[in-house]
């Protein structure tokens, strides 16, 4: 593989990302998928880089997932989007950052649209104004929170109390990425590095210390689709996805997989303990899975963050064994306590999935 | 003694040098690089003969005599054209005065960078057409970059051809012989290796095309598979992963091969877009020059006096280049004589 | 005990090539050498008595032993009612009735060498 020629790929693939005051909105699943992770963001930017991030509690769901699984039309979806914006401009900002890639994709797919079908975007505003008597302005920079992480990776590299080395041997982390499909897939441009060979979790994995491993079935999707998943009598295509991307990436022996969308990490961490269950096999070392991490996850520790704190404990696949690697100490006895110190309930043991 | 300024020292752009000059008219030649031949000189054999492309070069060369002005390594920078002539400045310093001129700028080969999906300048074993035919002319090996004889060889058709994504949507003509041709070169130094050519469909035009389609598949064993490249991937050992549909089984098909080759399209030159500017000739969407009549004057500019001939209007077989640089001397003759 | 979730994970209905084995085909081959001529233009299948009825098709079955999936072949291959109209119309002349006597001839060699692994079991 000649890196030279994935850097000039890259360069084409450049995006303006802004450099303070955004307004987030959160993802509507990732809170229970990953609940931390959100939360870590927020701390990330504010404690450590001190960027002004704005939130409004009135902001919904983008209607990502309905909208995927045909269930509201367009004209609602604009509809709401137009909302978001509005909740935007109200605060009086203009820096749109996404939580969720399906709602990074359909603000981007929204956004063109308009541009290209101004009449659409004159109906969303006649419908958001009679519907809430709302008004807004179209963001002057829309990005994905994993863009922001992106662009301060150094920064935060420079501030970081671990690297992604491997104590024992001294080597840097074997690192598998996964892109969220709506990314870059449809928007080539709007994602840092396009839909081929995306950069943006390169980018971090580099800058955190790490090697990046390039596997056959990167660009697969991992098998969440929107009705593959939510259908039951279509999991079976959902989960041999994922399975398509495991059996591709297990000969590099990666120590952890690193995704940026909501959807991918939930599946590519629960599909290997229903694997596991349904036909015996894993994945990872000594019968563990190969640890699935969010961005903001790995970015919290890096920063040396608590990993309980950062919900680790939610994982379906093991994650203490990559923080062993790392040399991150934890607490199992604080494992399964909530921040207010209670009991937060323990997942029953998996008959094959090695857990700690 | 009338004079004639033809723009481009190609294939087309010798012949209808050699043709005008016997002709009786006097001949610039003007020539960016440091040699005449074009693309030729980067060729090993052409189709369908498997003749040697040097020995083709050769032919043309040996006739353009002293009498035909050359100059190398030089750039039009100037036209202006007056009543019956044009005033041309080269980069050379020289100022001519010229009757006619020939556009002959020829095309570009795709880059095949283009293709992001297809891994070209990032995966180590995936290679073009023209890369190939350089290896073949420097008389060395198809290997793999870790040195052993590819196995398994995948020829990948219309790399940057019929593709709107790649821009252009046309057909470029000689790249599926030249894919089969390839492949049977390759059999003939590797006979233990398996060659695929992935095709959307084989345009056999020219005489003896189909024969040496049914050799191919008959005597040297290369296999068919109707189906685009999807997307390429690099295995741990440095193979390649294709995937394409077998559009024939209507089954997604996936295949690790140890060396591919891009079969890179004809695009309009660079320099057609910028003679067009100093020229005003007019283009079409697909970049290469207009003609005045498909069928009848397909050597005649948009402009009286400026006359196109070869790869600039479009994808062609040297066979028909050759042609239609001989058509233009007539059609050029014609337009000297009124 | 495999868990039932109430669903399983889809068959993989991507062609492995590296997965599959071409050896029947270059059985064949050795016997009929003319099936490399076919194109898979499917002249032969549009004609086909048995392929009015049933799956057969020689086109597509040429194709499934390029890529390595005789199974399916073998198990249909005596479909064919050795009428040879498809020998009528092939343009690249291939001798399909020899073909597909060549392919039963094979397939019952097959069989037979899969029963006896069998049988040893
Ligand atoms: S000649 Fe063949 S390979 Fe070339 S563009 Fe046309 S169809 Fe494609
Ligand atoms: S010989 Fe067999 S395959 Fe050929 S047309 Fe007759 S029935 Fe069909
Ligand atoms: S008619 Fe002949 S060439 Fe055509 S598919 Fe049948 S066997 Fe092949």
């Amino acid at each position: 593989m000649k890196l030279e020629g994935k850097k000039t790929l890259w360069k084409e693939y450049q995006k303006e990302i802004a450099s303070d005051n955004y307004f987030y909105a959160r993802s509507c699943i990732r809170q229970n998928f990953f609940p931390a992770s959100e939360t870590t963001f927020l701390r990330v930017l504010r404690e450590e880089l001190g960027k002004t991030i704005h939130e409004d509690a009135r902001h919904t769901t983008c209607t990502g997932i309905v909208y995927h699984s045909d269930l509201v039309t367009i004209e609602t979806t604009m509809t709401v989007i137009a909302r978001q914006f509005s909740l935007m401009t109200q605060s009086g900002y203009l820096n749109y950052v996404a939580s969720c890639i399906t709602s990074f994709g359909l603000y981007t797919e929204i956004l063109d649209m308009w541009e290209h079908f101004p009449e659409m975007e004159q109906k969303a505003r006649e419908m958001l104004w009679k519907a809430t008597k709302r008004e807004f302005e179209k963001p002057k920079s829309l990005a994905h929170a994993s863009d922001i992480i992106y662009k301060f990776r150094n920064e935060i590299a420079a501030k970081s109390k671990y690297k992604l080395i491997n104590l024992n041997t001294g080597q840097p982390l074997k690192v598998v990425e996964h892109i969220g499909c709506h990314y870059s897939k449809m928007f080539p441009h709007k994602g840092i590095g396009g839909a081929e060979y995306p950069y943006v979790l390169v980018g971090m994995i580099e800058a955190f210390g790490g090697e990046v491993v390039d596997y056959p079935e990167r660009r697969h999707c991992c098998g969440f689709g929107f009705r593959q998943y939510i259908v039951k009598a279509n999991r079976g295509f959902s989960i041999a996805s994922s399975r398509k991307k495991f059996e591709s990436m297990t000969p590099y022996k990666p120590d952890f997989i690193l995704t940026n969308c909501p959807g991918c990490p939930y599946f590519l961490d629960r599909w290997q303990y229903a694997i596991s269950e349904m036909e015996g096999i894993t994945y990872g070392e000594n019968g563990h899975g190969i640890p699935v991490l969010t961005y903001e996850e790995l970015t919290g520790i890096v920063l040396g963050y608590n990993p309980w704190d950062l919900g680790l404990q939610t994982h379906q696949v093991a994650v203490e064994p990559l923080l062993d690697k790392i040399g991150i100490p934890y607490d199992l006895s604080q494992k399964y306590l909530g921040s207010d110190g209670e009991f937060i309930g323990k997942p029953e043991k998996p008959s094959v999935l090695k857990v700690y | 003694m009338k004079h004639v300024l033809v723009i481009g020292g190609g294939v087309a752009g010798m012949e209808a040098s050699v043709r005008l000059s016997q002709m009786g008219y006097a001949v610039s030649i003007v020539e960016q690089s440091d040699k005449l031949g074009g693309k030729l000189n980067r060729w090993h054999s052409l189709s369908p003969d498997n003749s040697n492309a040097s020995d083709l070069l050769g032919k043309l060369k040996s006739q353009i005599h002293q009498g035909i002005h050359k100059h190398l390594n030089t750039e039009v920078l100037s036209v202006i054209k007056n009543k019956l002539h044009f005033v041309v400045g080269l980069s050379d310093g020289t100022d001519l005065k010229t009757d006619a001129i020939l556009v002959s700028t020829g095309f570009d080969v795709f880059d095949a960078q283009k293709k992001e999906e297809y891994g070209y300048g990032i995966y180590d074993n995936v290679i073009t057409s023209a890369d190939l035919e350089q290896i073949f002319r420097d008389e060395d090996e198809l290997k793999t970059t870790s040195g052993t004889a590819p196995k398994r060889i995948g020829i990948i058709h219309c790399v940057g051809s019929r593709d709107e994504k790649a821009g252009h949507t046309y057909c470029s003509q000689v790249c599926c012989i030249t894919a089969v041709k390839q492949a049977i070169e390759i059999k003939e130094h590797l006979p233990d290796s398996e060659v695929f050519c992935f095709y959307m469909d084989l345009r056999m035009f020219g005489r003896k095309f189909e024969d040496i389609y049914r050799d191919a598949q008959v005597k040297h064993g290369i296999q068919f598979i109707r189906g685009r490249l999807s997307e390429a991937f690099e295995n741990p050992d440095g193979s390649v992963m294709l995937k394409a549909e077998d559009t024939l089984l209507g089954k997604p098909l996936k295949m690790n091969v140890d060396k591919v080759i891009l079969m890179v399209g004809m695009i309009a030159s660079a320099k057609t877009k910028k003679i067009k500017e100093l020229l005003n000739l007019q283009i079409e969407d697909d970049g290469f020059y207009s003609i005045a009549d498909t069928h009848y004057e397909s050597t005649k500019s948009s402009v009286p006096g400026i006359f196109v001939a070869g790869a600039c209007t479009g994808p062609k077989t040297i066979e028909n280049t050759i042609n239609d640089a001989r058509a233009a001397a007539i059609q050029i003759s014609e337009y000297l004589k009124q | 005990m495999a868990k039932d979730f109430g669903y399983t994970i889809s068959c993989d209905r991507q062609i492995d090539f590296d997965k599959l084995s071409r050896s029947m085909y270059l059985e064949v081959k050795k016997a009929e050498p003319s099936v490399d001529a076919c194109i898979s233009c499917g002249t032969c299948a549009a004609t086909c008595t048995a392929g009015q009825f049933t799956d057969f098709s020689l086109r597509k079955f040429i194709l499934l032993l390029r890529r390595g999936d005789s199974l399916s072949v073998i198990q249909s291959i005596d479909k064919c009612m050795l009428c040879g109209k498809c020998q009528l119309v092939c343009p690249m002349g291939v001798n399909t009735r020899g073909l597909i006597y060549s392919i039963q001839v094979i397939s019952r060699r097959i069989e037979c060498r899969n029963r006896r692994v069998v049988n040893k079991m």
